[in-house]
């Protein structure tokens, strides 16, 4: 089944086409990459796709079901949530609290139970609590749970945006540049917290530099340049696409290349 | 707690009426800063215009009772329910803004509010205000600083625990979430602009009660309850005493309702004095009194 597809979808900003009549199609269960060049349109495809920007042109569909200009949040109650590449991290809460927060679409208390803290709230208090500790487990931030969200380790706040989408319970996932800026050890980490996340039958679409995460990981890569496809297909095809390493890795710099075929 | 064994033992200590008189004035105005806080200071949406939903209030139980017949008591639930209304539809289309674009609408809100009550002289006297009629309950007039001293402290209170209530539940965290990071609540599911309207219409009800006690305290009301004055006032004490503390709000309002009585023997330099007492409190307690005295002690956070 798929669960994402896009068809044609177009966004230009002040008339540059920065996504450009892309189709994805990410079938359930698989993890879905989408590499290129900065600038090429990875980040606003992914706002695209969360409902942060509205289409242009051209269609989304979640579940089969059209989900083409809905509000972030409405696609939170369908099951899509995402972390971002710039953290954004509830700073003032505790971690705990960031991750209670990803319970909101699970908590049933209204605005008068809440004023008046009737039992339920208590009681939606400790469930929300409870999930919250067990997705916070899932990332290995457990032991952090009181600790105030401002004082973690950058790679740490990385896996506790993921701990917080996790918490909303979805069945896509999308992760920006989940290991940018980490070093090997951090990226070690996230690369196992994706593995288990993808064991659990949630959906992983991910934007990411780290080409030997993403060779290691991905059962399809999709790349862009210039807001375009360029190419699709397993790790193993893109990365012996001609117009790929022409396109992408050429303009990336030999570093990069190394990375990628070693 | 603490709060409610010293609203009841201070008065033992007062040796006159005109000290009822400030704790009334404390109360009130910390009622609204309590809500006004939960705004700014939780959800982080600033109101430069909360004075209007004060002047609202004030005027629901000066009009009401006077040109229509009604009891006070039944205008003050009306004022609250108008100003409700009203911050529904104020709300909807300029809560979609943000930081300073925010700031001056709500600053054009309060300043509209403040020009109706003048200009509807026929309804309002004008510039010169009205008189209130006393608020009778069951047939006992209420009359004196004292009998207001309970009144308005109980109120306080209540609005304390329903703000604390508030600020512990799924809704608080939506709120506490919204303030620092929009687009993230929103992936998180959260519909931040129902939240944040809900948090505005609950600050605007906490400021229109708190206007219907002023006016009905007062006996009288003029349109400068409603002024941009007072609007900053309301914003410079839920800074000073803390973004986020609803402790703080009670300190704030003290702080700045019995300091301009206190500095009064200075005479001509009070509101100098004022300013750089507040100048200096900004600067070694920035984060806003409560919250810094809080962080002394508790070694909590740098």
């Amino acid at each position: 089944m798929m669960i994402l597809e896009t068809d044609r979808l177009s966004i230009a900003f002040g008339g540059v086409r920065a996504i450009d009549e892309v189709n994805i199609a990410v079938e359930s269960g698989q993890v879905f990459s989408i590499i290129g060049p900065n600038g090429s349109g990875k980040t606003t495809l992914f706002n695209l796709v969360s409902g942060i920007y509205t289409p242009d042109d051209g269609s989304i569909r979640l579940a089969g079901q059209t989900a083409t200009g809905l509000a972030p949040h409405e696609l939170a109650r369908r099951g899509l949530s995402r972390t971002f590449q710039n953290l954004q991290i509830f700073y003032r809460m505790s971690v705990l609290e960031n991750v209670m927060v990803g319970r909101h679409r699970h908590e049933r208390t209204g605005i008068l139970a809440d004023l008046l803290h009737l039992p339920a709230v208590t009681l939606q208090n400790k469930a929300t609590d409870a999930a919250a500790r067990a997705a916070l487990a899932r990332v290995g931030l457990a032991d952090f749970a009181e600790r105030s969200a401002s004082s973690l380790a950058y790679g740490a706040l990385k896996r506790l945006e993921i701990a917080r989408a996790l918490a909303t319970e979805p069945s896509l996932l999308l992760l920006d540049e989940p290991a940018a800026g980490c070093n090997p050890v951090e990226t070690q980490e996230i690369d196992a917290v994706i593995r288990s996340i993808v064991k659990d039958g949630i959906t992983v679409v991910l934007v990411e530099h780290d080409m030997r995460l993403v060779m290691n990981i991905s059962d399809r890569v999709h790349v862009l340049a210039n807001g375009r496809t360029l190419a699709e297909g397993t790790p193993e095809q893109v990365r012996s696409n001609a117009a790929v390493i022409q396109a992408y890795l050429g303009i990336h710099g030999s570093q990069e290349a190394i990375r990628a075929f070693d | 707690m603490a709060i409610a064994a010293i609203f009841v033992s201070v008065p033992w200590f007062f040796p006159s009426a005109y000290y009822y008189r400030i704790g009334v004035l404390v109360f009130i105005f910390a009622l609204a800063v309590a809500g006004l806080n939960l705004l700014m200071g939780f959800a982080g949406q600033v109101s430069l215009g909360h004075a209007g939903f004060l002047g609202i209030g004030a005027y629901s139980v000066a009009i009401g009772p006077t040109h229509l017949g009604m009891p006070s008591w039944f205008c003050l639930f009306a004022g609250a329910a108008l100003s409700a209304a009203v911050a529904f539809f104020v709300g909807r289309p300029i809560l979609r803004l943000k930081g300073h674009y925010l700031a001056v609408a709500t600053l054009g809100f309060g300043l509209l509010v403040a020009i109706v009550l003048t200009n509807e002289a026929g309804l309002t006297g004008g510039p010169d205000g009205m008189t209130v009629p006393r608020l009778t309950l069951f047939g006992w007039s209420v009359r004196g600083s004292d009998a207001w001293y309970w009144i308005s402290g109980t109120t306080f209170i209540g609005g304390f625990v329903l703000a604390l209530n508030l600020m512990g539940s799924p809704t608080g965290r939506a709120l506490q979430a919204i303030h620092d990071s929009e687009i993230a609540a929103q992936v998180l599911g959260i519909d931040v602009a129902r939240k944040k309207l809900t948090v505005f219409i609950i600050s605007a009800v906490y400021a229109s009660v708190a206007g219907s006690y002023l006016a009905l305290f007062n006996g009288h009301v003029t349109p400068d309850v409603a002024g941009f004055l007072r609007s900053i006032e309301l914003v410079a004490m839920v800074v000073l005493g803390g973004m986020g503390s609803i402790l703080g709000s009670l300190v704030g309002a003290g702080l700045l309702v019995v300091l301009p009585q206190a500095l009064t023997i200075f005479h001509e330099y009070e509101q100098a004095l004022l300013g750089l007492i507040l100048i200096v409190f900004m600067i070694f307690l920035r984060r806003g009194i409560v919250p810094s005295v809080a962080a002394v002690i508790f070694g909590w956070r740098k």
